[in-house]
């Protein structure tokens, strides 16, 4: 039971940095969106943007201080393989309006039937893509 | 002044949420391809995750439903109510699709850039292309997702 712990402690974390957000600017904490904004002429909100950003790229650097050591990341696929994922991450979730932050995290939160819709079919197709990549290897 | 106060409150939220996506072990993407093997050898620890996420986050949801504004903003940004249609179906599909390949999604990708590994900048390098290549195209003059980006 103990191994969960930090997974609850993340998830909590991420669900009061999502609360803050919200309380404080009145902005949903969706990183799609808010990564893909950045790429638009600055006005309004885009400072802020930039800085949930820099403080994103800084959580991990608070864990390498809390810890001495960068989380654990074991990235199997080949280059290529990453560049469609992460092609395919982009476009969908532009298209998709929102990502597991936007849709699943705030999305669900919000009782918002479109974000359930969303993550229901993402949760879906990562599920079937890992089987098929599984029974293929 | 309340632009920097903003800024400020959007940075501490970004570093919890970073923090907290690097505790939890989102950053690694065979955890992540482990939780989606549920057809497989199902590592059950990301509901833990998102259910604690989406369980604070809604308490801070029904919290601002009864405030007029937000602390330092003169009103809240909600998305704009749209229709479950077949973009939002497609570009799901899509982002699985990806998300099953790599172990990555866009919160931990960016927040991996930190850690300095080559292959997280090739991801995140190729997830900004299909976002560019979303919003400058055809698709996103067409559809909601290029101009409601939340």
């Amino acid at each position: 039971m103990t191994a969960y712990l930090p997974s609850l402690a993340g998830g909590l974390l991420i669900g009061l940095s999502a609360t803050m957000l919200i309380l404080l600017n009145g902005r949903i904490a969706g990183v799609s969106g808010i990564v893909a904004g950045l790429g638009r002429v600055p006005r309004g909100c885009w400072f802020s943007d930039l800085a949930f950003v820099v403080g994103l790229l800084l959580g991990p650097v608070a864990f390498l201080g809390m810890t001495g050591a960068w989380p654990e990341m074991r990235i199997a696929a080949e280059l290529p393989v990453l560049a469609l994922a992460g092609f395919l991450v982009g476009f969908g979730t532009r298209l998709g309006s929102g990502c597991t932050s936007g849709h699943g995290v705030c999305g669900l939160a919000r009782f918002s039937p479109r974000s359930l819709v969303a993550v229901l079919t993402f949760l879906t197709s990562g599920i079937l893509t890992v089987a098929l990549t599984g029974a293929l290897s | 002044m309340s632009a920097v106060l903003r800024c400020g409150a959007a940075l501490t939220s970004g570093l919890v949420f970073g923090l907290g996506l690097s505790l939890s072990g989102m950053l690694d993407p065979a955890r992540v391809r482990g939780f989606l093997d549920v057809l497989g050898d199902w590592d059950p620890s990301l509901v833990v995750v998102l259910g604690g996420a989406v369980t604070v986050s809604t308490a801070g949801y029904a919290l601002a439903r009864r405030l007029h504004r937000p602390a330092l903003d003169s009103g809240f940004h909600w998305p704009r109510p749209t229709r479950i249609d077949g973009p939002l179906v497609l570009g799901a599909v899509l982002f699985g699709i990806g998300w099953g390949l790599s172990g990555f999604c866009p919160g931990p990708a960016v927040a991996a850039l930190s850690t300095g590994t080559a292959p997280v900048a090739v991801f995140v390098g190729a997830m900004l292309a299909g976002m560019a290549v979303h919003d400058l195209g055809p698709v996103g003059r067409l559809t909601p997702g290029g101009r409601a980006p939340r």
